[in-house]
């Protein structure tokens, strides 16, 4: 039988990256400062402070996977002002709409929910590779999961496959020009720097490699 | 008669704009600032509730023209209409039109009673207006 992912360890893994972007709002900050507005790590904080203390409270649970990633969706959309609110809202809002068992997922199903989520990220920021957005960390990550998927590998090794491969386009990011958003405006002097929607995007593969990568515990099998 | 909604980061911006183009209209067309995020007027950005809010303000059937700045105000303009029932969302344009001058002409349009589409296209057209021409 396939490795599954449940309910629970979807929501720590949220709860994780929630924690992980609230820790690093001063390196999300720094890195849009010098390219953009400097409004990403404030943004992304107030959104994922509000994503972890919806997904923390006990009175209100999210009682299926679609309700979760929605929940997470709405409350970024409701929270984040700038362009990161609506981008991740879409990649969330999409991917609730994946076929998935409820409270379980395999590789399969969450290699397409996060595919879902891509393309929806691209129809609403209209950007593509090398555009040095959220969607250079996202798109291989995406496309390292799908080929671990077909090539028979555990769910461990795609969750890892995808890290490295979000982490190599969030590197790569630094040497390329910008093509959307205020950094564009900028032109070749946004090359050299990296960007923080990837640097953002590379977390949310860090943390799940972290978070799904490993058997679920009794404590967390939602 | 369509109504009118600006959507900029600053909320101050967006209450501006608005100023300007009602002066323009006088009190016949319906229009509704959504500038910064709802729930703090402080923060500068853009809000979709807040934007599907304002348009649901200014409503008639004839529609609605949304112009906005820049970045998330576009996007998030797209999340309003998602969120809009199909009949209302097909009633409504997102303008390509720069949000001050935009929004000045069309509220010239709307108040003479033009369609959506008609505002729109005069609305654009200011992309086509310079403001100085230099000597060469």
């Amino acid at each position: 039988m396939a490795q599954e992912i449940t309910l629970g360890q979807l929501r720590n893994w949220l709860i994780l990256y929630a924690d992980r972007v609230i820790a690093k709002e001063e390196e999300l900050t720094r890195l849009d400062a010098a390219i953009g507005d400097a409004d990403h790590g404030v943004n992304m904080r107030r959104g994922m402070e509000k994503v972890r203390e919806r997904l923390q409270d006990p009175n209100n649970p999210c009682p299926d996977i679609s309700a979760l990633f929605r929940t997470v969706a709405m409350t970024l959309i409701s929270a984040v002002g700038g362009a990161a609110g609506p981008l991740y809202g879409t990649f969330f809002l999409r991917a609730a709409t994946s076929p998935n068992d409820g409270t379980h997922v395999d590789l399969a199903q969450l290699a397409r929910m996060l595919r879902f989520g891509l393309d929806g990220l691209k129809q609403r920021g209209k950007a593509h590779i090398d555009d040095k957005t959220m969607v250079d960390a996202i798109q291989p990550a995406v496309e390292a999961m799908e080929a671990a998927l077909a090539s028979g590998q555990s769910l461990a090794v795609a969750l890892a496959v995808a890290q490295q491969a979000a982490r190599l386009g969030m590197e790569h990011t630094i040497d390329i020009r910008a093509n959307k958003g205020r950094a564009s405006y900028l032109g070749d002097r946004s090359i050299g720097h990296q960007d923080p929607g990837a640097t953002s995007a590379y977390w949310l593969f860090e943390t799940a490699a972290i978070v799904l990568g490993s058997p679920a515990s009794p404590s967390n099998t939602g | 008669m369509i109504g009118l909604v600006f959507v900029s980061h600053s909320r101050l911006i967006a209450e501006g704009v608005c100023r300007l183009a009602q002066q323009m209209s006088g009190d016949d067309v319906q229009m509704a600032p959504a500038g910064g995020m709802a729930e703090d007027e402080t923060l500068l950005g853009t809000d979709a509730m807040y934007i599907m809010a304002a348009i649901e303000s200014v409503w008639s059937d004839d529609g609605v023209l949304i112009l906005v700045d820049m970045g998330s105000a576009v996007m998030n303009a797209e999340i309003a209409l998602e969120f809009l029932p199909g009949e209302k969302r097909n009633r409504c344009t997102i303008s390509n039109a720069p949000l001050v001058e935009g929004a000045i002409v069309a509220a010239v349009h709307a108040g003479l009673g033009d369609t959506l589409h008609d505002v729109n296209v005069a609305a654009e057209a200011v992309l086509n207006a310079r403001k100085i021409v230099r000597a060469k």
